[in-house]
């Protein structure tokens, strides 16, 4: 021991620094020396690696350092991944649930074996830190397969009305390389799919490393696949005719784009996107916590986090404390290598997020905000960026509305529990939330208030495979983790397979209105019928439909009406119904909204007396409307009386569903509680089916209001009639006004307006291919989630076709609140 | 020394207090996790934390022999050849005190003017420990003679019954009479005994009592709770001498003790301190552990940090 070391003891006894702490690279430089620094897809169990294909250099962001060459893939690279993942499909999909089973949890034994290679290729590759990788990403990954392995042994009992759609292309961003992929993989393979995966330009080196473990594990060759290559690459990938279904997770405008580019094709899709997560501070909190809980929201991963708490909202009276709290605590941050120990954050992935981050910054300075960043030590190399905080900004702010992606937090004040609610939801956005207040009433109403897919109590950023995430709004649609992760990749059994390229013009379809549909005279009218009171001879009173929105029948505001004919005779009008358009549209959606909040909040005993009493007043009229079905569709009269006792047997179904869906407690690792809330999705637009005018109609309308939609539906264009006549049902069922609005009318029209309405939060489409197309992509404006048939008639008479679990998947949407607990910390 | 003087009670601050103990866990837990030392910053941490120890025995079999052993060992905690292998041969490593009950306050006095160590403080226990449930005129006596017989420190014990019951102005008189029986030249360390206390929020509003009254130190436990100090209770009280410090600019030091028996503890807690406080909070005037096997397991490290062979019990004075 020489005098050097003495000296430096005495030194840092005197000044107590921390030190280096490094993990070491060696295990993941041995791993890519085996492949000579250089790897091309996994593909069918083998690395392939095609001639002349360009090379992408993945290098680590700490130091710029260059890790490995990976390989640009082209479009025949696709092509041989689809096809050799279909090929494995017909069998991986066929083996019994319990061999799948197994496979999983091969894996995940696998993945434990390989922890310390993964975590330091993931840290190494993305410029996280070593400890976030070891102690978030790779355990979840392990947690994920363990977790599936269970829903795949259920697959035939918990899932038998359900089946594997495929295909899965899953393309998957840069933040969390590895973890995030699982958390497309593991439902995928468990439901019996096969998947080609796309892992994100800066982060290939983990995935492709995972594809080997899994290889390594007993993974039938083919069912999961990694290839490489930019983002058109991914597009390819995503329109590949034999891929049936495209999970992805990344920003919003790749999302969009997803949705515009798979359209109509029959293929499912599941979007995780950006966010702009609020962490709301009570006066009620525990406020050193919160500050921590600040810290784990923003600026864990370097906040390259799309649940990133990026919006911190504090009540007036703490406000200075809590921003003069969590400056200090940024005081404390160490910043440096990915594998070093003993920090707080690493290296921002590329030069061009780090760009990105620095304008947002650069700007609300330049607009006058105030910023803080700690004086603390960067590195002098590599893409660093402090910990950022942002005071003086406002809802209007540039940095509070959009998405940075990176460590920089926001801050703002409020007044009132309900304030902060307005102003969480104050987004596009809707990933998730943090809530921070001891106060249980409090805390959990916020929960509820917030339009987010995961909202912590208390916490921030815990993940678990048992329990689902995924957004509102335009944050995305589907879920990932727990059961309600498993429908993203299934089909109703009954279901075939459609695959279809539709050419429509999206500007000019449903554009036009009015055209030929305004009655004019001499074009004749209903039959004049009739009637003879006393011996006198009188007509009937006339009876014109309107349509119905607010709970009251409304002249539709073109003032335009059109025919409805008789099935026997094309000459004959039974009646003119409203022609609606665009107003009536807004108005009917206004009407909506303005119902939504009450409805929700009504018990949901009282919704299913609602639709039970509705079937006790249909029946009151089952002759009537048989009748009328049958004068309208020809249908015989036996035929017309199935379906209006089919449609009350249905309201039966429903309002029996009113009371037993509201969601599950999930299992998660949280010593506490984690709820999943199975809510409404909200304004619920919905074109019916020509086939069964009344069935297709309640079937629809019934299923979505008892989950505490509102909806504005357009009945059938042929045969409007039944469903204007259950208006007055509606009436005197003690139905709130502005819970249903039927819209009659051209449906295509209408079905235009509802899908470009910002504020309809999912469309049901039923009509043509075409229609279904035009939704699909319209609905990518706002990330709407759909419902579509691709222009294919179901079988409303059918009870696997007309009712099920499909309907309540498509009528809720999931929050998972997550409520840690516990005061007892001794005896 | 830091000396705290004290303040009226504010039983609007104490009130408020609240402790998420879930969120708290999280960062106890996590806190270890992001912070650790080697090589030659855990030797140095390891030193520091030395100098930072209570050396304590509170035992009913404790006599002059083992009393005088350990004030020995106090003020030669780590053998000398590998102090100054480590450059610190000179430096004049002793522990922080040594920590005693009343009765053997006139043993340490003597033992340590023999050892040379007339320096180091002594720490007495007093107030009826470790129970506290002794009659409260009792209490204040046993602190006025232990000080009568040397002791430079005092460790009363809070009555828990009266927290537990939420008479926090009646903890806060006894411990403010307790303070006026040290005068200001004897530090009075309060002890919690966050084991018997049930609730986070206690352990912060008896912290913010004890302070309030007047506590240079506030510590966490006898070692006789059944839950001594953890980190979440550590994390608790230290939160509690920031807000502390940051509304008065009084420091008031902190003492874990109980439980803490690996060198790797001891740098946890050093770690807990820089963290939450800063450096100033790293040294014995502001940082004790209460301990008493835990020095021979950082001789043991610094043993194999200096030879690179891990040590038997035998070769290191007990």
């Amino acid at each position: 021991m020489a005098g050097n070391l003495g000296s430096e003891i005495r030194r840092i006894f005197d000044n107590m620094e921390y030190g280096p702490a490094p993990e070491s690279a060696d295990v993941a430089k041995k791993w890519l020396s085996q492949h000579k620094d250089s790897l091309g897809h996994f593909i069918n169990g083998e690395w392939v690696k095609p001639e002349n294909r360009k090379t992408y250099t993945t290098c680590s962001p700490a130091t710029g350092e260059a890790l490995a060459d990976t390989i640009q893939g082209e479009e025949e690279d696709v092509n041989l991944a689809v096809s050799c993942a279909k090929t494995a499909f017909q069998s991986w999909s066929q083996l019994p649930a319990h061999t799948r089973a197994r496979h999983l949890y091969a894996v995940a034994r696998n993945v434990q074996k390989h922890h310390r290679l993964i975590a330091v290729i993931e840290a190494l590759d993305n410029g996280k830190s070593i400890r976030e990788t070891r102690d978030c990403d790779i355990p979840l990954v392990a947690r994920h397969f363990y977790h599936y392995a269970g829903w795949a042994q259920f697959s035939d009992t918990e899932m038998r009305e359900w089946k594997p759609v495929g295909v899965v292309g899953a393309i998957v961003p840069w933040n969390f390389p590895l973890m995030l992929l699982t958390w497309k993989v593991c439902p995928a393979l468990a439901m019996g799919n096969t998947v080609v995966l796309k892992p994100a330009t800066f982060t290939r080196l983990s995935a492709l490393l995972f594809a080997e473990i899994c290889h390594e594990a007993g993974l039938p060759p083919g069912v999961f696949n990694v290839v490489t290559g930019n983002g058109s690459f991914g597009s390819k990938l995503a329109l590949h005719p034999d891929v049936d279904k495209v999970a992805f997770t990344g920003s919003t405008p790749v999302g969009q784009t997803l949705r515009r580019l798979t359209a109509g094709t029959g293929k499912k899709l599941s979007l995780e996107l950006g966010g702009k997560s609020p962490v709301i501070v009570m006066d009620t909190a525990d406020i050193d916590s919160a500050v921590e809980g600040i810290v784990d929201a923003i600026y864990f991963n370097q906040g390259q986090v799309c649940s990133a708490g990026s919006r911190l909202l504090v009540q007036e009276n703490i406000f200075d404390d809590v921003i003069q709290r969590v400056k200090e605590r940024l005081k404390h941050f160490r910043i440096g290598h990915s594998l070093d120990k003993a920090i707080d954050m690493g290296a921002i992935v590329s030069q061009a997020q780090y760009n990105t981050i620095k304008e947002y910054v650069d700007d609300a300075r330049a607009t006058g905000a105030d910023v803080f960043q700690p004086d603390i030590p960067l590195p002098a190399k590599g893409l660093f960026y402090p910990p950022t905080l942002i005071t003086n900004v406002q809802t209007v702010s540039r940095v509070v509305r959009e998405e940075i992606f990176g460590p920089v937090l926001v801050a703002l004040p409020f007044r009132t529990a309900k304030e902060a609610g307005n102003l969480g939801n104050n987004t596009n956005y809707g990933l998730a939330a943090s809530v921070w207040s001891e106060n249980l009433p409090t805390a959990l109403e916020l929960a509820i208030t917030l339009k987010a897919g995961t909202v912590w109590v208390n916490c921030h950023n815990l993940f678990d495979a048992a329990a689902g995430f995924g957004g509102y709004r335009e944050s995305g649609f589907g879920r990932d983790g727990g059961k309600e992760g498993l429908y993203e990749y299934v089909m109703p059994k009954w279901e075939r397979t459609i695959r279809q390229n539709v050419d429509i013009d999206i500007k000019t379809f449903g554009a036009s209105f009015g055209s030929g549909t305004s009655p004019t005279p001499g074009q004749g009218g209903p039959s004049k019928s009739q009637l003879c009171p006393n011996g006198k001879q009188q007509p009937l009173v006339d009876h014109t439909y309107k349509v119905y929105y607010g709970g009251a029948q409304k002249r539709p505001d073109g003032c335009y009406s059109r025919p409805i004919y008789a099935a026997h005779d094309k000459q004959t009008i039974v009646a003119y119904v409203g022609d609606s358009n665009r107003k009536d549209v807004r108005n009917a959606v206004e009407a909506a909204h303005k119902a939504a909040p009450g409805w929700g909040k009504r018990a949901a005993h009282n919704r299913a007396q609602i639709v039970y009493y509705m079937a006790e007043n249909l029946e009151l009229r089952r002759q009537e409307i048989a009748e009328r079905i049958s004068l309208l569709t020809g249908k015989t009269l036996e035929n017309s009386f199935k379906e209006v006792d089919l449609s009350i047997q249905r309201l039966f179904y429903w309002g029996a569903y009113a009371d037993k869906y509201g969601g599950n407690v999930q299992e998660t690792t949280l010593y506490g509680c984690t709820v999943c809330i199975r809510e409404p999705v909200g304004v619920v637009g919905i074109a019916c089916p020509d086939e069964f005018p009344l069935l297709g109609f309640v079937s629809l309308f019934a299923p979505a209001i008892v989950r505490a939609n509102c909806v504005v539906i357009i009945p059938s264009d042929k045969y409007p009639i039944p469903a204007l006549d259950f208006y007055q049902v509606f009436d005197t069922s003690d139905l709130p006004a502005g819970v249903v609005n039927v819209l009659s009318g051209n449906k295509d029209h209408i079905s235009k307006y509802l899908t470009e309405h910002q504020n309809v939060d999912a469309m049901w489409y039923f009509g043509s291919a075409e229609g279904s197309k035009f939704v699909e992509f319209t609905s990518a404006e706002n990330v709407k989630r759909t419902w579509v048939n691709y222009g294919k008639e179901r079988d409303w008479m059918d009870q696997d076709q007309g009712q099920g679990e499909e309907f309540l998947y498509h009528a809720t949407q999931c929050k998972n609140i997550w409520m840690p607990m516990g005061t007892t910390f001794s005896n | 020394m830091a000396y705290n003087p004290g303040m009226e009670l504010d039983m609007g601050w104490v009130n408020g207090a609240v402790v998420d103990l879930p969120a708290v866990n999280r960062r106890a837990a996590t806190l270890l996790t992001k912070r650790t030392v080697k090589k030659s910053w855990q030797a140095a941490w390891l030193l520091r934390a030395v100098t930072c120890i209570d050396l304590t025995t509170l035992s009913g079999d404790d006599t002059v022999t083992n009393v005088q052993r350990l004030c020995f060992k106090a003020c030669n905690p780590i053998r000398q050849d590998l102090l100054d292998a480590m450059g610190m041969g000179d430096y004049g490593i002793t522990v922080g005190a040594v920590c005693v009950y009343s009765a053997r306050v006139k043993d340490a006095v003597q033992s340590l003017k023999q050892a040379g160590g007339a320096a180091i403080p002594i720490a007495s226990v007093a107030t009826g420990f470790p129970a506290g449930q002794v009659p409260f005129e009792t209490r204040l006596k046993e602190i006025s003679m232990a000080i009568g017989l040397g002791a430079t420190e005092i460790d009363i014990v809070i009555s828990r019954d009266l927290a537990l019951s939420g008479d926090w102005g009646k903890v806060y008189e006894e411990i403010k009479a307790c303070k006026a029986a040290c005068g200001e030249n004897v530090h009075l360390k309060t002890i919690l005994g966050t084991g018997d206390l049930g609730t986070l929020t206690n352990v912060y509003k008896a912290s913010l009592v004890a302070m309030m009254a007047g506590s240079d130190f506030i510590k966490t436990s006898t070692g006789k709770e059944g839950v001594n100090a953890t980190m979440p209770v550590g994390l608790t009280m230290v939160r509690a001498i920031r807000e502390y410090f940051h509304k008065t600019g009084f420091k008031v030091g902190f003492k874990p003790a109980g439980g803490i028996r690996t060198a790797k503890d001891s740098c946890a807690w050093l770690a807990l301190m820089k963290e939450e406080l800063g450096d100033e909070w790293m040294r014995a005037d502001l940082f004790r552990i209460g301990a008493s096997s835990l020095l021979t397991d950082i001789e043991r490290q610094l043993y194999h940090f200096v030879t690179g062979r891990y040590a038997a019990a035998h070769q290191l004075p007990m």
